[in-house]
């Protein structure tokens, strides 16, 4: 092998890819936590709302996982834009996110309000909760607890995957490397300081959603127990 | 005086099965009214739709004042008057037993939280359990589950008390501690209408006794019945439940 | 809309299918020594492949996209087809996946399967290959349908990096060249769909079967 390697020069874009990073971060952030409320309230439509949302939500979820985040990306970006629709870059991009990740926590929130034994929602019900209270109160802090393994990983997989949001122009750290790679023309180093920083956020975000846990489900952090 | 609960010839189909065929029974104030009988003679199915888990199909049943057989009834109204406590407990197992007793009262009566806890201290002490009001319901015993749920429904101040077989689900050295609590409801003028397979408590409690077979009432009166059956059935019952 | 843009599409489809395909294959073998390798009884290399499948499941698949592409070319490869290094970072990464899948559903065999095989006598190995992996495999068959969808997904980025021309590909050119993105993305969106979707329902079939098999 008679090439040299040069991290040095690609080391010096330091803030270049932090800048990159913390677009990421944000972009993250941001579809999480729309994405979480819009999936939950789907998941809400899907298991106790009348047959014909229903079936939307279900045909929505499926078109969603069975297309790639890129087309859906293309098409709603690019789609916007053909109709005159023009939104700042990271809002399109946050929407395109959105709408994927809310398919997949309304699947996971769906099992989770599944899980919950009807005897819970009767005895709720009997006390005198209404329908909305039994839901907040006794069916989706459990039914979160239980599927927060499975909605944790998509997160941290959601940021992965916005490193896809580079081909429609976000400025987010896949996308700015693309800067350092004209500028030095060492790709291989770029991709290497790339997987570096992925996986310090990878970590970073496990973390936290660690710490969320505990936070969260104060029966967990006592007694270490599954619901 | 007017019966806290009246059944007027209910029935009730689910599908094909005609499971209340013609039951007519009443229940008036202070009284303990159990009712006994096999799996499938439609007993739990009763009590259920006093509660409206089960709406009626033919028939009249008012409860508290509320008439369960009109479909405009606004079943909030009714479930504040009722509290039933189930055979599974269903303690709601990510809140302590402070907040599966207290949450009733605050989200539905809008009670302070200061105020929620003395009712739930009050009433938890009444079932023998206030020392236990920062457990979550895994570390405690079935039995001792069984009375926070009972607590949490005496929590929000009924006029009427269903139980539907609460000691089925109990190992033997348990049901003692709930039968105690049941019968201090009893002797404090709690208006309570049981489904149960325990005869010596039915025996020694109730003021009523309700045998159901087939769906229908078969033999009902006081407590004698059970030492005197006039029906063979109810006799053949009472000898295997032995 | 014209002929020669459908042909494209489906240029770009058959461009999809075959890196699936492909994938699959390499990344299936690769998937059964991680799986292996996973429940080694060495703790070297059952720690070392833990640490493999944490670092994959850590990258988005474009970085793995590009170091499959520009890392050959260092080793002295000359030019580095786009299939190649698409398939290659494909396997990777799905071999660290479907090797976690593999895992799950070989430790999912009951213990005392394993019990049984070792008292009648078997080595390790052929314990494995006569009684554990038969059982494992039927267990692992609904996640690994259900992993193919995510294969077929995966290989949208695949032309970002790689320059492998795909569906995704194909649709983005026919939308610089007619501007019409609601109707290519859109066609592009449905033969998607159209691989995707029976694999999902068969996937889901056949876990509804096994849970009734199970009980």
């Amino acid at each position: 092998m008679n090439y040299e390697f040069d991290f040095g020069a690609v080391l010096a874009y330091w803030p270049l890819f932090a800048e990159g990073a913390w677009v990421t971060l944000r972009l993250a952030f941001f579809a999480t936590i729309i994405g979480f409320v819009f999936g939950t309230l789907c998941a809400i439509a899907r298991t106790s709302g009348p047959t014909w949302l229903q079936r939307i939500v279900a045909g929505y979820v499926e078109a969603i996982r069975n297309t790639p985040l890129l087309i859906q990306s293309y098409f709603l970006i690019f789609g916007m834009a053909s109709i005159g629709l023009r939104l700042p870059i990271l809002v399109g991009a946050t929407i395109a996110l959105v709408v994927n990740i809310g398919a997949y926590t309304t699947e996971i929130m769906r099992a989770g309000i599944d899980s919950i034994q009807p005897g819970q929602v009767e005895a709720a019900e009997c006390l005198g909760l209404s329908r909305t209270q039994v839901y907040l109160h006794v069916v989706l802090r459990p039914a979160m607890e239980r599927v927060y393994p499975s909605l944790a990983s998509q997160y941290v997989l959601l940021m992965l995957a916005s490193s896809i949001l580079s081909s429609v122009g976000v400025e987010e750290l896949f996308g700015i490397s693309n800067r350092v790679q004209s500028d030095t023309f060492r790709n291989f180093e770029v991709f290497v300081v790339l997987g570096v920083v992925y996986l310090a956020l990878s970590m970073l975000l496990r973390v936290a959603f660690w710490l969320l846990n505990l936070a969260l489900f104060t029966r967990r952090r006592k007694l270490g127990t599954p619901i | 005086m007017s019966a806290v609960v009246e059944l007027k010839n209910i029935h009730k189909t689910f599908g094909t099965n005609h499971v209340l065929r013609g039951v007519s029974f009443e229940v008036h104030r202070g009284q303990v009214a159990a009712i006994i009988g096999q799996s499938g003679s439609g007993k739990s199915t009763a009590l259920r739709c006093m509660d409206r888990l089960e709406t009626i199909d033919q028939g009249e049943l008012t409860v508290c004042g509320h008439a369960l057989h009109d479909p405009k009834l606004d079943v909030k109204t009714l479930r504040r008057d009722v509290g039933i406590v189930f055979q599974s407990y269903n303690l709601f197992p990510h809140l302590t037993v402070e907040q599966n007793v207290t949450l009733a009262p605050r989200t539905v009566k809008g009670i302070k939280a200061s105020e929620a806890r003395e009712i739930a201290t009050a009433v938890l002490a009444k079932v023998g359990l206030k020392e236990k009001m920062s457990a979550y319901p895994e570390q405690l015993s079935g039995g001792q589950q069984q009375r926070v749920a009972i607590a949490r429904s005496l929590a929000m101040e009924p006029k009427l008390m269903l139980f539907d077989e609460v000691t089925s689900a109990l190992d033997p050295q348990l049901t003692g501690e709930v039968l105690r609590v049941m019968e201090q409801l009893a002797k404090d003028g709690m208006t309570m209408v049981l489904v149960t397979h325990e005869m010596a408590f039915a025996r020694n409690v109730a003021h009523q006794v309700i045998y159901m077979r087939d769906g229908k009432v078969h033999e009902s009166g006081t407590a004698e019945i059970l030492r005197n059956p006039q029906t063979p059935a109810l006799a053949n019952f009472v000898c295997a439940e032995k | 809309m014209n002929m020669q843009y459908i042909g494209s599409l489906l240029q770009g489809l058959w461009g999809t299918v075959l890196l699936s395909l492909l994938t699959f294959l390499f990344g299936g073998l690769f998937g059964l020594v991680i799986a292996l390798a996973r429940i080694s009884p060495l703790r070297v290399v059952a720690r070392v492949t833990q640490a493999y499948i944490q670092f994959m499941q850590g990258l988005p698949l474009l970085v793995l996209m590009g170091l499959c592409f520009y890392g050959p070319s260092l080793m002295g490869m000359q030019s580095v087809n786009p299939l190649f290094a698409a398939t290659l970072a494909m396997t990777f990464y799905a071999g660290a996946y479907l090797g976690e899948i593999w895992r799950g559903c070989l430790e999912a065999v009951p213990k005392s399967q394993w019990e049984a095989a070792e008292c009648l006598g078997l080595s390790r190995w052929q314990r494995m290959r006569l009684v554990i992996l038969p059982q494992g495999l039927r267990l692992a068959t609904p996640p690994t349908v259900g992993f193919m969808v995510q294969i077929v997904k995966n290989t949208s980025v695949a032309s970002l990096v790689v320059g492998y021309t795909e569906l995704s590909y194909n649709a983005k050119v026919l939308n610089n060249t007619t501007f019409q993105p609601f109707l290519y993305f859109g066609l592009a969106g449905l033969l998607y769909f159209a691989v995707c979707y029976p694999l999902s329902r068969q996937a889901r079939k056949l876990e509804r079967k096994l849970n009734v098999s199970r009980r």
